[in-house]
């Protein structure tokens, strides 16, 4: 393959902005999933958010409003998804599954009004100094905003589920719901705190798309985008530093072999878009042969404080 | 005992058929492949239904479904329209065609309409596409002529041989104007994906490409070429885009112009001739002349002189006078396709499976 | 406060009860929903649930499509119920159906235009084993390393789709198709298709195959030993251990088979009501059969009854949008609605509701 017709600079550069929906959603998904919930609806709260945030942004000519109002609309939606599963005892399988049918629905009878519209979208920033350094000032430093917030949040999982009590019980929880319930602490409610961050964290991803990426609403613009944050989560194996490698590894593949085609070469597209998810799996079968279980102990399993 | 299946179940079928024909008003149903708010393909054909109720009033009933996956789905969706009546059904996408075609056995009372497709395997089912090559002649012409880097793009989905007559149109008029231009193809694999779509723009881009026609429906592409700022251009597809035919300050936007499908014409033809009892068995084709092919406001990114051009091209095509694949044109491999003057078969076109000389890429199987 | 009692037996009531009530509950808030979009309410519903079943002009015909749509949806669940009562989630099915569909296909493809009574058995074969070598791989990965077979069978579905464009396009592309993606129509070749057995009853082979499926699980589950074990196995695994059973049997039985199941459904579904191989010819059976699966209590006769709602809603929603001109989302959402509620009445069936300070919390 010819790599050599491509810019590494702009290729760095069109990566990070196209991975940051799937970052986004996958740093959302790993908390909830760090506590001991699977949540598979992150597509439908995606799209939630992509409608909810362009709706709002439009009206309100502000796109970080647009965005705030999208966490706050996912958010809330995956709570329904929190009460079934926290409080009803609902298989969290199905209850995810549902999710994702509630979310692509109603996003498509809000979104019916504002088809072919266009949104204020976000400017890019050029950092001042780093900006300006060549090579690595145009491949990281002359971004909008958002890319560096999805970064900053991986940043704060990452130091809060390491260095907090917070994050310790949140682990806890997710590794053994009953050791950590018979010691004081509120299961449920900590459960139902992470999935709302996840939900919010899939509606800023899913407003990135609507805002920044596409930036337009149209009916089921996510085409599965909230299923590959699910597997970015499992690639990187719980941990938040990976998480941004696998977006960027999955975002990457998409835009390396795009960027080869348009450089003249012959890509095998099928085989490579296979391959973030064949890699995924041998991501999990290695640690989970090291003897290391990549998953919390807990994950989907209901949790019941009278058993 | 599968034989006598099929007819077993057609005599059941026909019966039921003919019991929904005696109506006053004539119906008129619509089948789509995705949701008629993806702003391209199926918006287009729903404008159309649209323009067919506007034309008759209350003499036409339409009714339609979004979202029906190809398969058995679209089979059992085909047979329920035709149960409740509808005189004549549209199928809008090139994967329903052996429904169509099935269900049509069944109901030989009812006009079948496929698009994209080329099997009609009995009377009652006619086929019709539009020669949107036509107007990839235009916007060719058009990218020739506005390139800066003489690269231009197309974002494809599948290589199948709509598509391809696409690109080699586009290729063959900008080629025309501009003998250094040169061409370069993204494959997305997919027909909406508006992610997806935004990076194989961006792709190109970044490889120096100025002037992109897409043949994926969303509006992601221009978007994405909106943010370099006025040094490169693209194409409204299916629908006119129009929302970035001018930018927010006034200055003209990145849709330099667009190409439309336009299926008012067609629909309304056929519904009309279903009522005044003239309708017969078609295999359509048409193109700029019957005005199913529109090309969309050109926008004053576009020089007064090549506006002009673009102009009499459309002129002339419409007026049946210039045909796209005109003469002399040569294969990718050297090997001659169409002598001096010699013009492209519809069968040629319809079955292209080959570039023509001067794209250096393959394509891919 | 309210809280909750786990009940030592699921009740039977409410086991009867529930549905109903989510019936119940999806049609009044579905009936504002409906209003709030204009359309009337009430018509809305009686298209949704009663005019496939009983309308003069619609039923002779949508009552056998009741059962071409919910077949595939019954068999596959039938699998996934066994695993998941094992507490085995193969979250995959879709990933199986694919592969089963394009092993069996392959294989009639392979024959054509020869015509064999022989073909038609060979392609069902070839379609479970394609499922069930799909289903063998988490579950060898399950049992050799540990794991994760909920991640590992997700994972399996993409390079599925991924092997589908890319075999519907190349290996599998009718050569008479004007180079467009997607395989020769398997009901134009009378040795491999997958026609009604009694015309307009939508009795097919995969119909046949779903009931069949029904009862022999009903026999596994409540006759067999090892039966016996794949429940102990879910309910209390170091019981299990002691009573001797074997976790890597029960999981490359419970992954076998479901994955099997699964690639059968695909092939009947190809050879069948689909007729060919597309890029996009799986429509989410796989991931509808988990919700049919818990809707029916992971219970054969509930998944029956399950997979024939489901079904219901999908055929009645059709007529809906074309009959009242609802918007196919609406329709989307009414079901996950209805998903929602009988998740939530759930709720009921294992467990007590009591008021006031709780004695065990």
């Amino acid at each position: 393959m010819d790599f050599g017709a491509i810019n590494p600079i702009l290729l760095v550069a069109s990566l990070m902005v196209s991975a940051t929906p799937i970052l986004l959603a996958a740093i959302g998904e790993m908390v909830v999933e760090k506590s001991g919930v699977l949540n598979l609806g992150v597509e439908g709260m995606m799209i939630t958010g992509a409608v909810v945030g362009f709706v709002v942004a439009l009206n309100s000519g502000s796109p970080m409003l647009g965005f705030a109002a999208a966490a706050l609309a996912a958010a809330v939606l995956s709570l329904s998804f929190g009460i079934l599963t926290q409080y009803l005892l609902s298989n969290q399988v199905a209850t995810g599954l549902g999710l994702t049918l509630v979310g692509l629905g109603l996003s498509a009878l809000i979104g019916k009004p504002y088809e072919g519209m266009k949104a204020p979208s976000l400017q890019d920033l050029h950092i001042p100094l780093l900006g300006d350094i060549p090579v690595i000032g145009p491949m990281f430093f002359q971004h909008d905003i958002m890319v560096y917030v999805s970064l900053a949040l991986v940043a704060a999982v990452w130091a809060t589920l390491k260095y907090t009590r917070f994050g310790l019980i949140l682990r806890a929880v997710g590794e053994s719901h009953d050791a950590a319930h018979a010691l004081g602490y509120k299961v449920v409610r900590i459960r139902m705190m992470a999935i709302f961050f996840g939900g919010a964290c899939s509606g800023l991803g899913g407003a990135y798309l609507s805002l920044v990426r596409v930036p337009q609403w149209t009916e089921g613009m996510t085409a599965g985008a909230g299923w590959i944050a699910l597997a970015i989560v499992v690639f990187a194996s719980w941990r938040a530093g990976r998480i941004v490698v696998g977006a960027y590894l999955f975002g990457g593949i998409t835009v390396l072999q795009l960027n080869l085609q348009a450089a003249g070469a012959q890509v095998p597209v099928a085989l490579l878009s296979a391959s973030p998810y064949l890699i995924t799996i041998i991501v999990l079968v290695t640690i989970s042969a090291r003897g290391m279980h990549g998953a919390p102990a807990s994950l989907g399993r209901p949790f019941h404080a009278s058993h | 005992m599968k034989r006598r299946t099929l007819l077993a179940s057609a005599a059941f079928a026909a019966t039921l058929g003919t019991a929904a024909l005696a109506q006053d008003t004539t119906k008129a149903c619509f089948v789509y492949v995705g949701p008629i708010g993806d702003g391209g393909w199926t918006y287009q054909h729903h404008q159309g239904a649209l323009a067919v109720k506007e034309a008759y009033g209350d003499k036409v009933e339409i009714a339609w479904q979004e979202s029906v996956p190809e398969g058995a789905d679209a089979e059992r969706v085909l047979t329920q329209m035709a149960l409740s009546g509808c005189d004549i059904i549209f199928t809008t996408s090139f994967g329903y065609m052996d429904a169509t075609n099935s269900v049509a056995a069944k109901f030989p009372n009812i006009k079948f309409e496929h698009s994209t497709g080329y099997k009609r395997e009995h009377p009652n089912v006619s086929t019709y596409n539009a020669r949107f090559y036509e107007g990839r002649a235009v916007v060719g012409h058009i990218a020739g002529k506005m390139t800066q880097t003489n690269k231009i793009g197309y974002i494809a989905s599948f290589p199948i041989p709509e598509v391809i007559m696409g690109i080699n149109s586009y290729y063959h008029h900008a080629k025309k104007v501009n003998p250094d231009v040169e061409l370069v193809v993204t494959w997305a694999y997919t027909w909406f994906d508006p992610a997806k779509e935004a990076d194989a723009a961006r792709a190109m881009l970044d490889q120096g490409v100025d002037v992109i026609t897409a043949h994926t429906d969303s509006t992601a592409p221009l978007a994405e070429i909106a943010k370099q700022d006025g040094k490169a251009w693209g194409f409204g597809q299916a629908s006119d885009m129009a929302t970035f035919m001018t930018n927010d300050d006034g200055t003209p936007g990145p849709r330099v112009a667009s190409i439309i499908d336009e299926w008012s014409p067609y629909y309304v033809k056929r519904v009309g001739a279903l009522m005044d009892g003239t309708y017969e068995q078609v295999d359509s084709w048409a193109g700029m002349p019957e005005g199913e092919v529109v090309i969309g406001e050109m926008n004053d990114a576009i020089p007064a002189d090549v506006k002009a051009e673009a102009q009499a091209m459309i002129d002339a095509i419409t007026a049946g006078e210039y045909h796209p694949f005109t003469g002399p044109i040569n294969k990718a491999d050297g090997s001659p396709w169409l002598a001096e003057g010699e013009t492209a078969s519809d069968g040629d076109l319809l079955g292209m499976g080959f570039y023509i000389e001067g794209i250096t890429a393959e394509i891919p199987n | 406060m309210i809280h909750l009692v786990k009940r030592p037996q699921p009740s039977r009531f409410w086991t009867a009860v529930t549905p109903i009530l989510a019936v119940l509950l999806t049609m009044v808030v579905g009936g504002f929903m409906f209003a709030a979009l204009g359309k009337p309410p009430l018509e809305a519903i009686r298209t949704i649930f009663w005019d496939p079943l009983f309308h003069e002009q619609f039923a002779a015909y949508s009552r056998p499509q009741l059962l071409i749509k919910a077949g595939p949806l019954i068999l596959i669940a039938i699998g996934l119920s066994i695993g998941f009562r094992a507490g085995i989630w193969n979250i995959g099915a879709e990933g199986q159906y694919i592969m089963g569909a394009i092993a069996g296909a392959g294989v009639g493809l392979a024959f054509y235009p020869m015509e064999s009574f022989i073909i038609f058995p060979l392609m069902v074969i070839a379609g479970a084993l394609g499922g069930w070598a799909w289903g063998m791989i988490p579950a060898v990965l399950k049992t050799k390393f540990g794991t994760n077979e909920i991640l590992v069978s997700l994972m399996l579905v993409y390079v599925a789709e991924s092997v589908l464009a890319s075999v519907s396009s190349g290996l599998l592309k009718n050569p008479d198709g004007m180079g467009f993606p997607g395989s020769r129509n398997l009901q134009q070749y009378d040795s491999a298709a997958n026609l009604e057995i009694i015309p307009n009853t939508g009795m097919h082979w995969g119909v046949v195959a779903a009931f069949v499926a029904v009862i022999f699980a009903y026999v596994l589950l409540t006759r067999h030993i090892r039966g016996f074990h794949i429940q102990l196995a879910g309910q209390a695994p170091r019981a299990a251990r002691f009573a001797g059973v074997r976790p890597a049997r029960i999981i490359l039985f419970c992954l076998g088979l479901s994955g099997a199941l699964a690639g059968m459904a695909g092939l009947f579904e190809v050879a069948g009501p689909s007729g060919q191989i597309t890029i996009d010819f799986n429509s989410g059976y796989g991931f509808t059969a988990i919700i049919v699966a818990f809707l029916g209590r992971l219970h054969p006769v509930g998944i029956l009854l399950a997979g024939l709602l489901m079904a219901l809603t999908y055929i009645g929603g059709e007529l809906a949008q074309l009959m009242l001109g609802l918007p196919g989302a609406s329709i989307q959402l009414f079901q996950g609605m209805l998903l929602f509620f009988l998740l939530a009445t759930d709720v009921f069936t294992n467990y007590r509701i009591r008021f006031g300070q709780g004695e065990a919390a």
